[in-house]
């Protein structure tokens, strides 16, 4: 069970950093697919986040922002979401993961690339922040 | 059906996910959803079988890119074949794993499924890419799979598993750095590609390069002798629902990758002709399959005695590759096909003996030919199989392995495999002397010993009734399936 | 030859790297000491790709208006792409060893290979 540091500077400043950080995160994975960054990177940037949390305040004071039981279904559900995008276009006519084919209505297909791109990029992150919490609250825990 | 190869490894990949999420919900949801799954993989994989076979391969390119930009599935003869085969033992594992889980390892249970299942999408995802690094990063998720299921038994069974993490982490940055070396010369990471712009390129280094990275590498992941050293302990102290599904499987599907690689992308004339690969990898498997069969004699715990057992098999697997004729491609692959159904009969058997006595030992199995006959019988034919003895399964690939050896003018490869059966007669005869000839030691009679249940019993005949099918059927099997990719891969 | 030899030496201390995670893996006997071994051994082979994708006086892959699409410009960006990939891999493979490893100091008491094995072969 990981406890709260006693330095109020290393709490205060932890607490100030880490929406910084999951900000920038949420950057790079915007930009993942145009610029350096993409869904790992920010990924792990958000993990980074908790993490810094976690460490600071010890797991039940940073339990409100990213509750340890919250780790393992984002992880699931960020597959999931990448799975998904690539599986619908199978079922109207695509390949796997052929973003062209989404439905969405009256987009051209370069866009829909790009936005479909995206949402696979989101997914990701979402995965492998998610992952990585996990990893590191049982870890913590020493569950293993 | 175009997109077929892909949907194997992907309903592998939805079922494990949508597997946790209901495993979290309500306990029997999640292992309904798996079992689910995988009977879904193994009926896609069966029908891409038959498509197969009647249309000629099926290419699927990921995202509507098409090769040599995108990444290309292909589901040709032999990559349906393997997938038929895993999807299968996957859909028998499962089911024997539910009340096998729950008597040696039932706090992992929740889990257990969902890993299995992704063991499964790595394993398919090898054999139905045709991308070079897309083989890699299915290898990974099926050897990550396979550290996390072999770690869940009890004493060494986590340090085994970590040994067989550090080796197969070589094994497999191994394989990365070749492919590094072949995407640098040839500029492609699709196989078919590479395959054509390799000759002119074969006198480079960097080529020889990534062909020994390569054979090193898978055959650190395939147990090829001198690399099997992680095997044993492996199998041994893993849960027996793990080994069922992992023994009868994972070796193969390596070795399927290096006929792959070896044969389908470097090419026969450089394995034989150019850099001596394949004579050697003969020596290495004619040492692998004496050393593994001598080593099972020496045992006294019956699992470690099939784990040094499949080492020798997957040694003759590769001799039959390293023979470069079809008659010897045909015996190895024929040999995947049934080694498959042969050691799984055995592992689940051990199992079943487990769960209802309590025992490991070669000993200790003295007797249990009348308490557990339906069992027994299941171990004897498997054993009869192994051994060699017509009309099971086992003496067809031994036969063509045979034919193979004096096709090649390879007596000592010959010598090898006959020398193999008296050995593999020696370690099972020991065994079924002992159920059959002799009275139960006292820890066995005290405990009672019955069958297993039948959620255990039935995928045990599965797996030991269809060896004895697989042996009436092999000349459908090689003559329709088969012979066709051997001439594929080696000329005929 | 010994032009050859010195313009490809970052491949040299590449190869060193690679041999020195090998020693850490196999070598010893504390299994941190194995990990810290496997992570050297995978990041050089990433730091391989990495170097195999560079050419001589070209930028990083964005497109820049002086340069148009002149691929001969731009750093190839496709090893790059593939060893994220790998670093993910190695990043899982990581977090699955801790795992263990914390699975068998809890069971064992010790992080010493063959300590362990001693243990287990008593039993």
């Amino acid at each position: 069970m990981l406890t709260r540091h006693p330095s109020p500077v290393v709490t205060t400043v932890a607490r100030l950093l880490a929406p910084l950080i999951a900000l920038f995160a949420l950057y790079v994975v915007a930009h993942g697919h145009y610029s350096p960054g993409g869904g790992f990177q920010g990924g792990v940037l958000l993990a980074a986040s908790t993490l810094l949390l976690r460490l600071a305040l010890g797991e039940k004071d940073s339990a409100p922002a990213f509750p340890p039981s919250l780790a393992l279904p984002m992880a699931v559900t960020g597959v999931l979401l990448y799975t998904v995008t690539g599986v619908v276009p199978l079922f109207l006519g695509g390949g796997y993961l052929d973003y062209a084919r989404l439905p969405w209505p009256g987009a051209p297909a370069p866009l829909l690339r790009y936005f479909g791109i995206l949402v696979v990029e989101v997914g990701v992150a979402l995965a492998v922040w998610g992952t990585m919490v996990a990893i590191f609250d049982r870890l913590a825990r020493g569950e293993g | 059906m175009a997109h077929l190869p892909v949907l194997v490894p992907v309903a592998y990949l939805l079922a494990s996910f949508l597997s946790v999420l209901g495993g979290l919900w309500r306990d029997r949801l999640g292992y309904g959803i798996a079992l689910g799954g995988a009977a879904a993989a193994a009926l896609v994989s069966l029908w891409g079988l038959l498509l197969v076979l009647r249309q000629g391969t099926v290419h699927s390119f990921l995202g509507g890119w098409p090769p040599p930009i995108g990444i290309e599935y292909v589901l040709d003869p032999l990559a349906a074949f393997l997938a038929s085969l895993v999807s299968a033992l996957g859909v028998v594992a499962l089911v024997y794993a539910r009340p096998s889980v729950a008597r040696e390892a039932p706090e992992k249970a929740l889990l257990f499924y969902p890993v299995a299942l992704l063991l499964l999408a790595g394993l398919t995802g090898i054999v139905v890419t045709g991308d070079l690094f897309n083989l890699f990063v299915f290898l990974e998720i099926a050897s990550l799979a396979a550290y996390a299921l072999l770690a869940t038994g009890k004493g060494l069974s986590p340090l085994a598993a970590f040994r067989y993490l550090i080796l197969g982490t070589i094994g497999g940055s191994f394989y990365l750095l070749a492919v590094g070396f072949l995407y640098f010369t040839t500029g492609s990471l699709n196989m078919a590609d590479v395959a054509e712009r390799l000759p002119p390129l074969y006198e480079s280094r960097a080529v020889l390069a990534a062909a020994v990275f390569t054979v090193v590498g898978l055959g650190l992941k395939m147990a090829l002798f001198p690399l099997h050293l992680w095997l044993p302990d492996a199998y041994t102290y893993a849960p027996s629902a793990v080994t069922g599904l992992i023994a009868p499987v994972m070796t193969k599907v390596m070795a399927y990758a290096l006929i792959r690689i070896l044969l389908g992308v470097f090419g026969l004339t450089y394995g034989v002709e150019v850099v001596p690969l394949l004579p050697v990898i003969g020596w290495l498997a004619m040492g692998g399959v004496l050393v593994g069969s001598v080593m099972a004699i020496a045992q006294t715990d019956v699992r470690r005695m099939l784990a040094y057992s499949s080492v020798a098999q997957v040694a003759l697997v590769a001799l039959g590759v390293a023979l470069a004729n079809p008659l010897g491609l045909v015996g190895g692959l024929l040999h995947i096909l049934n080694h498959a159904f042969m050691k799984g009969c055995l592992f689940l058997v051990a199992g079943g003996v487990y769960y209802r006595a309590g025992v490991w030992g070669v000993a200790q199995y003295a007797g249990l030919g009348r308490r557990m006959p339906w069992t027994m019988g299941a171990f004897t034919l498997a054993a009869l199989a192994m051994i060699g003895i017509p009309p099971t399964a086992g003496f067809f690939s031994k036969w063509y392995l045979v034919l193979g050896g004096i096709d090649a003018g390879h007596w000592p490869a010959v010598g090898v495999v006959l020398a193999s059966t008296l050995l593999t007669a020696a370690y099972f005869f020991r065994v079924l002397e002992g159920v059959y000839t002799r009275e139960p030691v006292p820890e066995v009679a005290a405990v009672g010993g019955s069958e297993p249940p039948l959620g255990m019993l039935v995928p045990t005949w599965v797996l030991g009734g269809g060896v004895l099918l697989l042996g009436l059927g092999n000349v459908l099997i090689v003559g329709r399936v088969l012979e066709q990719v051997a001439r594929d891969l080696v000329g005929g | 030859m010994g032009e050859e030899l010195l313009g490809r030496y970052p491949y040299f201390l590449t190869a060193l790297l690679l041999v020195v995670g090998l020693y850490g893996m196999l070598g010893k006997r504390n299994l941190l000491k194995k990990l810290i071994g496997m992570t050297v051994f995978q990041t050089a082979i990433f730091l391989f790709f990495i170097q195999g994708a560079t050419k001589q006086g070209a930028t990083l892959p964005i497109l820049d208006p002086r340069w148009g699409t002149d691929p001969a410009r731009y750093i190839n960006p496709l090893p790059h792409v593939l060893i994220l990939t790998a670093i993910v891999v190695a990043v899982a493979i990581t977090g699955v060893s801790f795992a263990l490893v914390l699975t068998i100091y809890r069971s064992h008491g010790t992080l010493d290979e063959e300590a362990i094995l001693e243990q287990g072969r008593k039993r």
